[in-house]
């Protein structure tokens, strides 16, 4: 069970109270009739699915509801950060966070 | 190869079993082959197996970077049923059961098929409507079902809790007879054994780091035993094909996430059919060894770990003490996950690809265990043809694109 | 009966027992006596039982082997009737007055056991034999199976309902430490002492571990001594929480670790008073695990005849329970450490008959000082086959070449009724593994230490390998001082003084002795006792290709009992190995995964069963509801009326009565569970212009619109009526079971994409109750309990809301309708709700007012051709399929969720499945809900399906059936016939025609 940091409530909540929402920093096609279906098949349902770092969201569901972003490990399921809808990550480290 | 039958075990009884044939062999990879299948888990291996054995391409190697039927094969719950709701899953699925009530003869293996019944429970009246439409398709796309009352499934499982004071009382289920559970290690097994009879190299410990493509072309695969050619390459990795599609320089519409399972400590027989419950979240058979075998829900995030989060374990044995309030002195002896690659439809992609000569079959999420004489099946014909089988054509990954999805969770599907 | 006559094998001095407190017990029937303080296994032990249980597959005797967790035979069932408990360890269930055990195994009972038959079988069911047999004919595997699951299994399931309750407990703690032995108790105290909170858990049934019957002297005193003033000394820091009885089960991500506390199983059966256990979830900041280490026993022919036993835990039962369990011992050991059972048992004033050491030139001190003692050492020899059938009589002793791969000489008989075994130690890598950490191997140490976890987490004592009570002591207040250091305590080290510790001379790597005969020809030369897995079995698995690990257990079945091969995984790895010429290194471990113990189901469940499985929602008006005699339905979590019947009514009248009211006269619903989320801001009427399919920019305050939101995918996801409440203020409704999925939503485009709209979102569905007032006499009811409002249908129009006051109550009143008739949504504070309800009905007596319930209401909308999503919609329809085109909007600039979707070449092909009305040819078939639809009567199989009925009813008003379905083109077949072939053998015939049953134009609703 994991343990994230609500980066607007800045505590560390047990992952009862988040819920997950998927890759992150996808972005809505600004003008989705100008896509072909091919693109918009991509934005909609194709994933990077990554085996290891992997930049997603997260909602605090049962806390203050707001969105926000995790880098986590896929794999070791470390997080190294959480951090504010609309910015940026840092850097990713190299292999596990430990 | 040697035939098994109980002569068989008799004659080697007498030598102390000091002469039985290996099941296969474990060679060293050729330069090249006809097809290379990338994963030796059940689908794989049936791949290679009905490669050989309805399209005579026995030039094939599979490449498993474990050990045979290491990954999901190993880990799920083993319940086999074709009760799916929609025309193209379902009759995939019927393929699958049809095949699997032969299976043990046909590959001389006893992979212990075992028709005891699976039983869907409604909760809800809306519950109700759809296990209605489901079995009705289901009969009329001449697959059995039935719908039964409190009284029907009260008789048939004697511990479940069928008060309708329940917090979530039992309406009503719906029930296949011939859905069941197998020995789940067994159907790897029987299919490594017979493919390798008919001359499939099985190359285990043999990580595939890439494939190498040239203009548009599949020419073979690197792994960590060296490069292998191949025209042809279909990939079979549940709970990586995401990451075997990067190498190809692909993504798919799938997410890999944890799925968790347990078994009690063995009890004398006190379950004898499968019974499944979406509204309340379990699912339970009794293995042959006793076991109480209960499936969980998928965890919610991105995994390739292999394990899940507790408070879903906490969740189905909550619910499986409301549907058993007898087995709540029952322990549980362990618990695992495997990681399931799930569709947006929850229905897998059996496919071409814009490279030529790779094939992917995936996206199973969590059913793929039932699906393995059938996914191989059609797998095969598609890869031997090089277009998809006409029972593979609704999941193609271009639905994607179109959006002609076969909603299964969407709709009144049972998700596992 | 005293004492000395039933318990032959108590000491009359010493163990941890207490004397004055003698229980009497059952096992098998027999009445048996022993004290506070014994385990099952020590009390019996204490009464000579010598067989406990019958094997798997074999039915071979078996008895207590071990003297804990790893115990693999002494499985029993406890009890009986509903609070019966199936397959606990004896050597783990702690004694209490008029305890009641029998075998899970043997028939008619473990003495005299009538399916030992099966073993003349034994050499036909080598592992997987049954993959081989069974085949044919094809029909009769279930037959064969019938009898193979009745042969299976252990104990017995209880089959009523479970009479006790499980805690749950939420834990937070700097420090937890797992295991109180003396690593442990070190590091916890360290800890402690620094002010960080720590959790100190240990499974036994008291803390001590080895200190328990331990002879070494800590800083001057008995280990007893110091065991004693540490547990007095953590048991005063309010910081530190103690749990003995309490098995950490799970490592899990992020240092989550989960504890199940036996409160209650060592006093009774059950507990009438409190929880009989309860699991502790703990995230902890550090982890320390000090769970010890198991002994392996060595693999000879016959090794599991009753009296042969753990080394250590023969130790175990003289030291704490005084029981020497027989008259003459050989231990066989490959090392310094197992020496000390010798001297236990000499000590104990009863024969040693020899140790048997596999090594050439043993030099250790203990060795010495058992020779000192008298006791025979025959060195270089092994045991290699047992003799005897329910009990030890003898050993058959050979000498063994230097590096203990052959036999140099002939093997003699020597006579005991006791062999203790002991091959080295395995550290419990267990709780390390669950976190991913992989067990790497240890020459050294000849076993798996603990592997590189990601976890803030460290193994030390026995756990990491070390195995004097010195280094365990020193490595636990290391261990205690850096977790507290971590947590920001500062702390210093305790040096501990440790004297009369004997130093232990190299072991030898040992696990399979030859025996005279092949491995495949030998005795039975058990690996896993539990499911009779043999040293020929793996070596056979090995022969067939089965070479990977995975593929050995899992085809042997070792490991899979409910020991989980504690005892046995290691010996298996270390005999393959060898057949595979490989290193155990290089053969690799399995993963160990949770459970540690196998825990109750009860107790992972927790207080979440029964009434408590889940929340359930109620309406202000429940009580109200429920006087009135309603039926209830689960809609979500909520309870909804159903229907309300009358005496002697069955659901067809009530629903028929109920909706005759409601079209010729007036009807009310409680229609509070609809879900209502509050939305504010500058920009929340762009908002909802991208989130539903049609306009709201212009919707005017007072107005109110019917609007449908699509999922990116384009399918249909819910529906609801918007009004606009004020400028920059709205009130969304959606559906009951949509409401949560609705805020989500709204969210996460709201925060994800859209963050500059200024739009705030609330969620304010249990704060009105509202009461839906509908039918030709709606308008009158209102008036009487409203005076505030206009209601004259040109003032307050269809699809407007007003603010006013109803019967007292500041209300906001909706003219929508989900019937087709004049309503009025009566919206009042939800404390006031069932005021209000009260005085609607009063208002409504003179009309005729009836209260309805969802399937009424149902029953409504559908002649209405109104779809329920969810209902009507499987997540697989568009807008356009539900024969909705007016509720999208092609004008909105912004191009809305789910609308690029609907442009994708499926959703635009023909023949996609759509909304019509089904009639069928006899009024009073009513369609079942879920019936297929074909288009010829006598269909062959299998079918070409055309749709579903997805509603369908008697409606009492059209005094017909009415179906709604979806039809594959079927707004372009209006007219057609098609067929519904049902379970039953029926075949129903029906018209495709319009959705909308009942008022067409709408007028009724609009007046």
């Amino acid at each position: 069970m994991l343990k994230i940091h609500c980066p607007y409530c800045d505590e560390q909540r047990e992952e009862e109270e988040f819920s997950y929402s998927g890759e992150a920093h996808i972005s809505r096609p600004l003008d989705p009739g100008a896509l072909s279906d091919a693109d918009w098949a991509d934005y909609l349902f194709f994933r990077k699915n990554t085996r290891g770092w992997h930049h997603e969201m997260w909602q605090h569901s049962a806390g203050c509801r707001r969105y926000f972003n995790v880098t986590r490990h896929t794999v070791t399921y470390e997080i190294f950060e959480s951090y504010p809808m609309g910015t940026t990550p840092k850097a990713l480290p190299k292999g596990d966070a430990r | 190869m040697g035939r098994y039958s109980v002569f068989s075990l008799m004659k080697n009884a007498l030598s102390y079993h000091e002469n039985w044939q290996a099941a296969w062999h474990s060679p060293k990879p050729k330069k090249h082959y006809d097809v290379i299948i990338i994963g030796g888990g059940g689908h794989g291996l049936a791949t290679a197996y009905y490669l050989a054995k309805e399209h005579g391409i026995t030039n094939v190697a599979v490449v498993e970077k474990g050990y045979l039927g290491g990954g999901n094969t190993a880990r799920n719950t083993t319940i086999i049923r074709s009760n799916y709701l929609w025309d193209e899953a379902s009759q995939l699925y019927e393929l699958s059961m049809k095949l699997w009530e032969g299976l043990s003869q046909e590959l001389n293996f006893n992979v212990m098929f075992s028709q005891r019944g699976v039983l869907n429970l409604g909760h809800s009246l809306q519950d109700m409507r759809d296990i209605a439409r489901r079995v009705n398709a289901n009969r009329l796309n001449g697959i059995d079902g039935e719908v039964l009352g409190v009284a029907e499934i009260q008789k048939i499982v004697p511990l479940l809790n069928c008060s309708p004071t329940s917090r979530y009382p039992v309406l009503g289920a719906s029930w296949q007879p011939r859905g069941g559970t197998a020995r789940h290690d067994a159907v790897a097994w029987g299919y490594a054994r017979a493919a390798a009879a008919m001359g499939v190299d099985l190359i285990q410990q043999c990580e595939v780091s890439g494939i190498r493509t040239s203009a548009g072309k599949v020419v073979g695969v690197e792994t960590s035993q060296g490069f292998i050619g191949a025209p042809k390459v279909g990939c079979v990795v549940a709970g990586n094909s995401g990451v075997v599609a990067a190498m190809a320089g692909m993504r798919l519409p799938i997410e890999s996430r944890p799925l968790q399972a347990m078994v009690s400590e063995p009890l004398k027989p006190c379950l004898d059919t499968v019974v499944m419950s979406n509204a309340v979240h379990g699912y339970i058979s009794q293995s042959d060894k006793g076991d109480l075998v209960i499936g969980a829900g998928v965890d919610q995030y991105n995994g390739y770990g292999q394990r899940g989060s507790f408070h879903v374990i906490e969740h189905t044995m909550q619910a499986i003490c409301e549907l058993f309030p007898a087995f709540s002195r029952v322990r549980m002896n362990r618990q695992w996950g495997g990681i399931v690659d799930t569709c947006p439809d929850a229905c897998p992609i059996v496919s071409k690809t814009s490279v030529q000569g790779l094939f992917f079959n995936c996206g199973w999420g969590t059913g793929g265990f039932k699906a393995t004489p059938g996914s191989g099946y059609v797998f095969a014909d598609t890869v031997a043809h090089d277009r998809p089988h006409p029972l593979a054509e609704a999941f193609t990954i271009d639905r994607f694109t179109s959006g002609a999805l076969i909603d299964e969770h969407g709709a009144a599907g049972v998700a596992h | 009966m005293s004492l000395e006559n039933t318990q032959k094998n108590r000491l009359a001095i010493g163990g941890r027992i207490d004397r004055s407190r003698a229980l009497s017990f059952t096992f098998n029937g027999k009445r048996y006596s022993g004290f506070l303080g014994d385990t099952l296994a020590s009390a019996l032990l204490a009464n000579g039982v010598d067989v406990v249980g019958r094997s798997f597959k074999y039915s071979r005797p078996r008895g207590i082997m071990t003297a804990g967790a790893e115990e693999p035979n002494a499985i029993v069932q406890l009890g009986h009737g509903a609070a019966t408990i199936p397959n606990l360890r004896a050597t783990q269930v702690a004694l209490y007055d008029g305890l009641e055990a029998r075998s899970v195994n043997g028939w008619p009972n473990v003495n005299f056991d009538l399916t030992r038959i099966f073993s003349l079988f034994g050499r036909l069911m080598p592992p997987g034999f049954y993959y081989k047999t069974f085949m044919g004919p094809k029909k009769l595997w279930m037959f064969y199976e019938h009898f193979i699951r009745k042969g299976a299994g252990l104990g017995r399931a209880p089959t009523v309902r479970d009479p006790d309750i499980y805690d749950r407990i939420n834990q937070h703690c700097d420090v937890l430490v797992v295991g109180a032995g003396p690593a442990g108790l070190a590091a916890a105290l360290a800890a402690a002492r620094t002010g960080a909170r720590v959790i100190i858990a240990d499974e036994q049934e008291e803390f001590g571990g080895s200190l328990l019957a331990s002879d070494v002297n800590i800083d001057g005193k008995a280990a007893a001594h110091w065991l004693a003033v540490t547990l007095a000394e953590l048991a005063k820091f309010e910081t530190v929480t103690m749990l003995p009885r309490s098995t950490v089960f799970g490592y899990y991500d992020h240092n989550f670790l989960t504890i199940a506390e036996r409160c209650s199983d060592h006093i009774a059966l059950t507990n009438d008073k409190a929880a009989r256990q309860r699991i502790h979830r703990v995230r902890a900041r550090e982890v320390v695990l000090a769970c010890g280490a198991i002994e392996r026993p060595l693999v000879f022919a016959a090794c599991d005849v009753p009296g042969v036993m753990l080394a250590g835990a023969v130790s175990t039962y003289i030291n704490r329970y005084a029981v020497t369990p027989g008259k003459g011992l050989i231990l066989f050991t490959n090392n310094d450490r197992a020496y000390e059972t010798a001297l236990h048992w000499h000590a104990s004033g009863r024969q040693v008959v020899a140790v048997v050491d596999s090594r050439h030139n043993p030099q250790g001190d203990l060795v010495q000082k058992a020779a000192a003692k008298g006791v025979k050492v025959l060195t270089g020899h092994a045991v290699i086959e047992v003799l005897g059938g329910k009990r030890v009589k003898g050993a058959m002793v050979a000498p063994l070449s230097a590096d203990g791969s052959k036999l140099t000489g002939q093997a003699k008989a020597l006579q005991c009724d006791t062999i203790a075994s002991s091959g080295g130690w395995n550290p419990v890598v267990h709780l390390s593994s669950h976190t991913g950490a992989k067990p790497i191997w240890d020459e050294e140490i000849i076993g798996f230490r603990p592997g590189k976890s990601t976890q803030a987490e460290r193994s030390v004592g026995a756990a990491a390998g070390t195995y004097d009570t010195a280094s365990c002591l020193a490595e636990g207040d290391a261990s205690g001082v850096q977790a507290a250091i971590n947590c920001g305590h500062s702390a210093v080290a305790t040096s501990y003084n440790v004297t009369g510790e004997t130093a232990a001379g190299p072991a030898q790597a040992l696990f399979l002795l030859p025996h005279g005969k092949p491995t495949s020809r030998a005795p039975y030369q058990f690996v896993d006792y539990q499911l009779d897995v043999t040293a020929a079995g793996i070596e056979l698995a090995a022969r067939e290709g089965y070479t990977s690990v995975e593929h050995v257990k899992r085809y042997t079945a070792m490991g899979f009992g409910t020991d989980q091969g504690k005892l046995g995984n290691i010996n298996g790895m270390a005999i393959l190995a060898r057949k595979l010429n490989q290193t155990i290194a290089e053969t690799g471990t399995t993963i160990f995964r949770p459970s540690y113990t196998p825990t109750t189901f009860g107790t992972i469940a927790g207080r979440d069963v029964g009434e408590l499985f889940d929340s359930a929602r109620f309406t202000a008006v429940q009580h109200w509801h429920e006087q009135a005699g309603a039926k209830f339905e689960d809609v979500g979590q909520w309870k909804r009326p159903w229907y309300f019947p009358k005496t002697g009514e069955d659901m067809d009248d009530a629903v028929g009565r109920e909706c005759l009211a409601v079209r010729n006269h007036v009807g009310i619903l409680d229609a509070s569970t609809l879900g209502k989320i509050d939305i504010q801001g500058p920009d929340a009427a762009e908002f909802l212009n991208r989130v539903y399919t049609n306009a709201y920019l212009k919707l005017a305050p007072g107005k109110c619109r019917y609007g449908v939101m699509l999922g990116e995918d384009g399918m249909i996801f819910d529906d609801g009526v918007t009004a606009c409440l004020g400028e920059n203020h709205y009130l969304m409704f959606t559906t009951t079971g949509g409401a949560a999925g609705v805020l989500n939503w709204l969210e996460i485009w709201h925060q994800t994409e859209w963050p500059e709209l200024k739009v705030y979102f609330t969620s304010v569905t249990d704060h009105w109750t509202t009461a839906t007032v509908t039918g030709p006499n709606a308008r009158k009811v209102i008036a009487k309990v409203c005076s505030d409002i206009d209601l004259d249908g040109d003032a307050f129009k269809f699809m407007d809301w007003r603010d006013g006051t109803v019967s007292g109550v500041k209300a906001r009143v909706f003219r929508i309708s989900f019937t087709g008739e004049l309503s009025y949504e009566v919206n009042v504070p939800a404390h006031y709700g069932r005021h209000v309800w009260e005085k609607l009905i009063e208002a409504g007596a003179e009309f005729g007012i009836t209260p309805y319930g969802t399937e009424t209401m149902h029953v409504l909308r559908a002649e209405k051709g109104f779809i329920i999503v969810g209902q009507d919609t499987d997540g697989s329809v568009t807008p356009y399929d539900m024969n909705m085109a007016w509720v999208v909007s092609s004008k909105k600039s912004f191009s809305f969720l789910g609308k690029r979707s609907l442009d994708r070449s499926d959703c635009t092909r023909t023949m996609r499945k759509q909304l019509v009305g089904l009639k069928t040819m006899d009024p009073l078939d009513v369609l079942p809900e879920g019936a297929q639809i074909v288009n010829e009567r006598n269909a062959p199989i299998p079918a070409a399906m055309q749709g579903h009925v997805t509603s369908s009813y008697y409606s009492a008003c059209l005094e017909r059936s009415i179906a709604l379905a979806v039809v594959k083109g079927g707004l372009d077949r209006l007219g057609e016939q098609v067929f519904c072939p049902l379970a039953d053998g029926r075949v129903i015939a029906a018209e495709i025609v319009s959705s909308v049953f009942y008022d067409p134009s709408g007028a009724r609703q609009n007046v």
